[in-house]
């Protein structure tokens, strides 16, 4: 069973109804596009196993030649941060703006940078 | 029979077998077990239909009668195609679809792969595409027949009934005539008959690991590649495929 | 009925949640699966996607019945691709409602046993070539027009899910309208068979917005939640603004006497379709209800073998891996 923090709720079980057991795990899909580009989300199917997983998603996800390499991975051993520490997780980085490139005015004189 | 006309017969053995085994698998859609795997039949038949385009195509022009793929595929009658019998077999269920596909993969991956080297720039050009295509489906089709024929009792069944079902069909494949030994000695295409080891090596490796057991019966049901005896099954397949061509004669869609 | 539980489920839910997710809604920042949600929200969007998603699906059906008769490999390759573009949206819809706690199974038995509806358009059969070309024009049509908008719904997952629908059927409208345009352009025969086409789809096309806005019992709670955008009515307007011109191209006559420019409110008026048929065919009576369902049912029924059979081979392949380990 999925953890409190996999990257989606639970499916509710009522009392009446055992667990699904027969159904196909499902999978988050992960293509790179074109080479030196990050391997980025594009959405999930269904498989019985990683390898058939990797073959949907060819089927799947690639129709149009999106693709150069694909990750599968099984959605619930996704680990997702809880939507209440965003605060936490997130604002601190906001204010070290100078992370950002555009933070900084360099003189045009130096050239590109 | 002369060079070209042997070699227009190749061309429609290429291309009937692409043409039929697209039409098939394209009867699956919409109804598939599962949604990636209807997605996924729906990619191999879209192969299919584009090799056959290709094949036609150039079977067209090595006839020098002005036809288009399209006349080839939807104007000549069941006594004129040259597919293996193999392609022609109905669907079945899943698993006798699967079974076919995969036993057909194996040839076309192994026959492509020769058809690379041959001597004519556009057969290798066309195998040097479809290739690369048909080494993706066997490897689906192969992990599929491995999956079902390993999985429950019930599949296995099933993947060993589909299997007895088609096995006097595959010796088809490998039979060799006057049209093979002209594309032989003209370097076009390989002889048939020489692919048989590659074959029953690699059939034999994947339906070991699906569990399955080789017919030990070597018949051989023959006559579509040479166009003398198809099954019943053809005639209404044609029956479909070519109904609007044949209805509105001259139009174009 | 449905709407009435809606509003059960609701006040359950904590007020002051509730003005919070309001506000995010209005300031239009996306709603994520783990984000807290009203009950509602969360029950109108399994039944929406769950709804669209079984539309894409049995809408395989109606143009899956030509793909074996084609009239060239072209077309045949086209269609084809088509088809499976929908198996490919309704497994990105499923996908999102999978977000929302609810597994595809279980969202498949419900469209299976009749508790999920699909689109009302599917229940009408495809008679002749022609009505390939007109589903993509007509039916697709329409379809764009509601999804595009959608692209800027509330809830993430199904958000990018149409992003990505929207990209891919762009071409399936143009092929549609491509392949009727050739038999408008054709023989008489072809051009008859066109219009048969258009007489057919005309109404039922109309009737894919739904019924009117003031009949409609989602409609006001949907738009607040960014869930629906535009109303029914101004969808169908635009539909019947944009397909008009197109009909006239093609030479073709759209079958309502009393469809004619409007100057002053600078739109067509046309004639509403009948909304008892539309309402028959909802309660499983349209020409192809039964037969619809009926494929369905077959098709995964005869698969359960199939996806028992590789399951267990995945088991039984990982507990060999662990074994070994």
């Amino acid at each position: 069973m999925s953890s409190p923090n996999a990257a989606y709720p639970d499916t509710p079980q009522t009392e009446d109804k055992p667990p699904k057991r027969h159904e196909w795990p499902l999978w988050e899909v992960f293509i790179r596009g074109q080479h030196g580009l990050s391997h980025r989300h594009v959405g999930s199917l269904h498989a019985p196993d990683a390898e058939m997983a990797i073959k949907n998603a060819r089927d799947v996800y690639t129709r149009r030649n999106e693709g150069v390499s694909i990750w599968v991975v099984e959605a619930n051993d996704i680990t997702a941060s809880s939507p209440s520490d965003k605060g936490p997780l997130y604002e601190p980085s906001e204010s070290k703006v100078y992370r950002h490139p555009t933070f900084f005015d360099i003189p045009d004189e130096v050239g590109a940078m | 029979m002369t060079r070209d006309e042997a070699f227009f017969q190749f061309l429609l053995r290429m291309g009937d077998n692409t043409l039929i085994l697209g039409h098939r698998v394209s009867e699956w859609c919409g109804h598939a077990p599962v949604l990636e795997e209807d997605i996924a039949l729906a990619n191999t038949a879209l192969d299919l239909i584009g090799q056959t385009q290709m094949w036609l195509g150039l079977a067209g022009e090595v006839q020098g009668e002005g036809k288009s793929a399209d006349d080839l595929a939807f104007l000549r009658d069941a006594w004129d195609f040259r597919n293996v019998l193999l392609v022609e077999m109905p669907n079945g269920d899943f698993g006798r679809t699967l079974m076919r596909q995969f036993l057909f993969d194996a040839w076309h991956s192994i026959m492509l792969t020769r058809l690379r080297d041959s001597k004519d720039a556009r057969v290798a050009a066309i195998a040097e595409k479809a290739g690369k295509e048909v080494t993706y489906h066997l490897e689906r089709s192969g992990d599929t027949v491995i999956g079902l024929g390993d999985g429950t009792d019930e599949s296995h069944a099933r993947m060993q009934e589909a299997l007895d079902y088609l096995w006097p069909y595959v010796g088809e494949m490998f039979e060799g005539d006057a049209v093979d030994a002209e594309m032989a000695e003209a370097g076009i295409a390989p002889d048939p008959s020489g692919l048989r080891a590659d074959y029953d090596a690699l059939v034999g490796r994947v339906l070991a690991k699906a569990t399955l057991t080789i017919p030990d019966s070597r018949f051989a049901h023959k006559g579509g590649r040479n166009g003398r005896m198809h099954t019943e099954h053809l005639g209404h397949l044609l029956t479909q495929m070519q109904w609007l061509q044949r209805a509105y004669p001259g139009a174009t869609w | 009925m449905y709407a009435q539980m809606i509003k059960s489920e609701a006040t359950k839910d904590d007020p002051e949640k509730l003005v919070a997710f309001q506000a995010r809604i209005d300031a239009d920042e996306k709603i994520e699966p783990k984000d807290w949600m009203p009950e509602g929200y969360r029950k109108t969007l399994i039944r929406q996607i769950g709804q669209h998603a079984h539309s894409e699906i049995v809408g395989q059906l109606p143009e899956g019945n030509w793909i074996t008769r084609a009239p060239t490999l072209e077309r045949k390759a086209i269609l084809l691709a088509k088809v499976q573009d929908e198996a490919g949206h309704g497994l990105y819809l499923y996908c999102a409602a999978e977000t929302l706690g609810v597994s595809r199974d279980e969202l498949t038995e419900m469209l299976l046993d009749g508790r999920m509806k699909y689109s009302s358009i599917f229940n009408y059969p495809t008679l002749n070539w022609a009505d390939i070309g007109a589903v993509g024009w007509l039916v697709d049509g329409a379809a764009i027009m509601n999804q595009v908008p959608l692209q800027r719904t509330s809830f993430g997952p199904y958000s990018r899910a149409m992003i990505r629908i929207c990209k891919e059927e762009s071409f399936h409208q143009r092929q549609g309208y491509d392949a009727i345009r050739k038999m408008a352009e054709g023989t008489p025969e072809q051009k008859k068979m066109a219009q048969d086409a258009l007489n057919r789809f005309w109404y039922p096309s109309l009737m894919m917005f739904g019924p009117s806005d003031k009949d409609s019992v989602h409609s006001e709670q949907s738009m607040a939640w960014k869930i629906k955008i535009n109303t029914n009515d101004e969808l169908r307007q635009k539909f019947v603004d944009q397909t008009v011109p197109q009909a006239e191209y093609l030479g073709l006559t759209i079958p309502d006497p009393d469809l004619k420019w409007n100057e002053e409110s600078g739109h067509y008026d046309f004639s509403e379709p009948d909304w008892s048929e539309f309402f028959d065919v909802i309660k499983g009576n349209g020409p192809c209800n039964v037969d619809r369902l009926a494929a369905r049912n077959k098709a995964w029924d005869d698969g359960k073998w199939v996806r028992d059979g590789l399951l267990a081979h995945a088991q039984k392949r990982k507990a060999a891996k662990v074994a070994a380990e």
